[in-house]
């Protein structure tokens, strides 16, 4: 492992972000337009809902955890692209780079961006509608990190589909987190759903999540045992993903869409 | 066969093949240091297939690359940090100007006193005013002048050219080639040179391989070679070449 390379795939990235307003406002501005309208939601429901429940932290808390895992998966996965739309693969995979300091500097960008968001979507909570992260207490910090390592293990899978399907696949990365939602019990428990979705849920690191979420909202604790299986499946899902995607890369090295990457196919 | 010379460069036995197709057919040279070697032939024949191997871009099916007595396949990182390219089909990142270009891959190949060798580069090939222009906005041979500095960041061992002056005018060009001659005598690199420039073929390259179909048909110094084979230039000679191999894979 080399420090400057992954260096150089990080400086890369800081060059773009610092000449570039476009790609800095995304960061900021999707998930700030998310806290604002589901916190004028959140806020209309408790105004006219007589249950004891308050909606701030059970749904605009949701929406703040589920678009962190969103924003850590897109963005390593817009790292990623900017070798696509510049067609610059071929001159990284032809250099010294390891094909783990190109992960783990998609890793590094990923981190800090997607920690910007997050700090914008707390600040911007608190402020605006009252929601303070410390009333979930210590456990924001499992929260986080389950989230955190499903969506790198989601950026690195769809990186991995990225480098086998060529530039056309963007369109099929991008709804990756909402075909999940439904099962992942975001909003509501996953006991609600059929049974076969609950099925797939129980399968979902992030389900784990927000179960817990509800759990301490709702004055009953965290289910420390629950959140563990969302933890280990995290794991296991990056460790899966990694795997995929160095498969990935030995298959186009050994058929040589790496370097005809704008054909998308070597047939 | 190969002699027991000290190479920068070492390919035995190298085999490509796409399905039925075998784009690279038991192919076997070297480069020695201080040598610059042109891989010649018509479009198709297998230059670029080859050059993507030594590149490990691309996996071949069977044979060797050693570069600098490194095994790619085995220790790829250390085979690639004494190597380094120029293609016309790779461009560098357009949204990178040219200094940010040559700084985010000289870290790639961990270049030592990195501020001190761009700037060195950037006079060397005439990129100072363009410093801070982005890349894509450059000529198409301003991109290939700074394809050239990338290439001679981590003063190679090996660097492989793929057409290098394809889109350089005239005066440029010979500039260019001087400075690759240049820094070739210094005794520590080899090249691999494709172009299908005949005359620069003859003024730049110690020794020529013509690839067919994926194979080496024909070797030597690219001064004597049209003699010794009844043409009248190396472009005869080339052509010659390329219609008998079109008439040999239509008879295939």
């Amino acid at each position: 492992m080399n420090a400057s390379r992954i260096g150089a795939i990080v400086l890369r990235m800081f060059y773009l972000y610092r000449g570039s307003p476009q790609r800095v406002f995304p960061i900021f501005i999707f998930v700030a337009i998310d806290i604002l309208v589901w916190g004028f939601l959140t806020r209309y429901l408790n105004s006219v809902s007589h249950a004891d429940l308050n909606f701030v932290p059970a749904l605009l808390g949701a929406v703040l955890l589920w678009d962190f895992l969103t924003r850590v998966m897109q963005q390593l996965t817009m790292t990623l692209f900017e070798d696509v739309w510049t067609r610059n693969f071929f001159n990284f995979f032809a250099s010294p780079l390891r094909t783990s300091e190109y992960l783990i500097g998609l890793l590094i960008v990923a981190v800090t961006t997607s920690g910007l968001s997050l700090v914008v979507m707390i600040i911007l909570a608190q402020i605006a509608f009252g929601l303070s992260f410390l009333s979930y207490g210590v456990a924001i910090a499992p929260f986080l990190m389950v989230l955190f390592v499903t969506g790198i293990a989601l950026g690195v899978a769809a990186a991995a589909l990225v480098l086998r399907l060529g530039p056309a696949s963007e369109w099929l990365i991008w709804p990756i987190p909402m075909l999940i939602s439904p099962f992942a019990g975001v909003f509501y428990p996953v006991t609600v759903l059929p049974v076969w979705m609950q099925a797939i849920a129980l399968i979902l690191p992030p389900s784990y999540v927000f179960e817990g979420m509800r759990s301490v909202v709702a004055g009953q604790g965290l289910p420390w045992d629950r959140l563990a299986i969302g933890g280990a499946l995290a794991v296991i899902y990056l460790v899966l993903a990694c795997m995929f995607f160095f498969a990935v890369y030995r298959t186009v090295i050994r058929n040589g869409l790496i370097a005809r990457y704008s054909a998308e196919t070597v047939s | 066969m190969i002699p027991p010379v000290p190479c920068v460069l070492k390919v035995e036995r190298l085999e490509k093949s796409f399905g039925d197709v075998r784009a690279v057919d038991g192919v076997s040279f070297h480069v020695a240091p201080g040598e610059i070697v042109g891989l010649l032939g018509p479009n198709g024949a297998g230059k670029t297939t080859t050059i993507n191997m030594i590149l490990g871009v691309l996996e071949p099916s069977a044979g060797q690359i050693e570069i600098e007595g490194v095994d790619l396949a085995a220790e790829r990182t250390k085979a690639l940090s004494c190597t380094n390219f120029a293609a016309v089909y790779a461009p560098l990142p357009g949204n990178l100007t040219v200094e940010q270009n040559l700084r985010v891959f000289g870290m790639l190949y961990a270049v030592e006193n990195l501020s001190a060798r761009i700037e060195k580069l950037l006079a060397v090939y005439d990129l100072l005013r363009y410093r801070r222009t982005k890349a894509g906005v450059l000529s198409s041979g301003e991109q290939t002048r700074l394809s050239l500095a990338k290439a001679m960041l981590n003063r190679p061992r090996l660097l492989l050219l793929d057409e290098p002056t394809a889109s350089i005018d005239p005066s440029s060009a010979r500039d260019i080639r001087a400075g690759i001659a240049k820094f070739v005598d210094n005794g520590l690199c080899g090249v691999l040179w494709t172009s299908h420039n005949m005359y620069e073929v003859q003024a730049v390259c110690d020794r020529v391989l013509f690839l067919s179909h994926g194979r080496i048909v024909l070797e030597g110094d690219p001064k004597t070679l049209p003699e010794e084979h009844g043409a009248a230039t190396l472009d005869d000679l080339f052509v010659n070449v390329a219609q008998e191999a079109l008439h040999d894979g239509g008879r295939r």
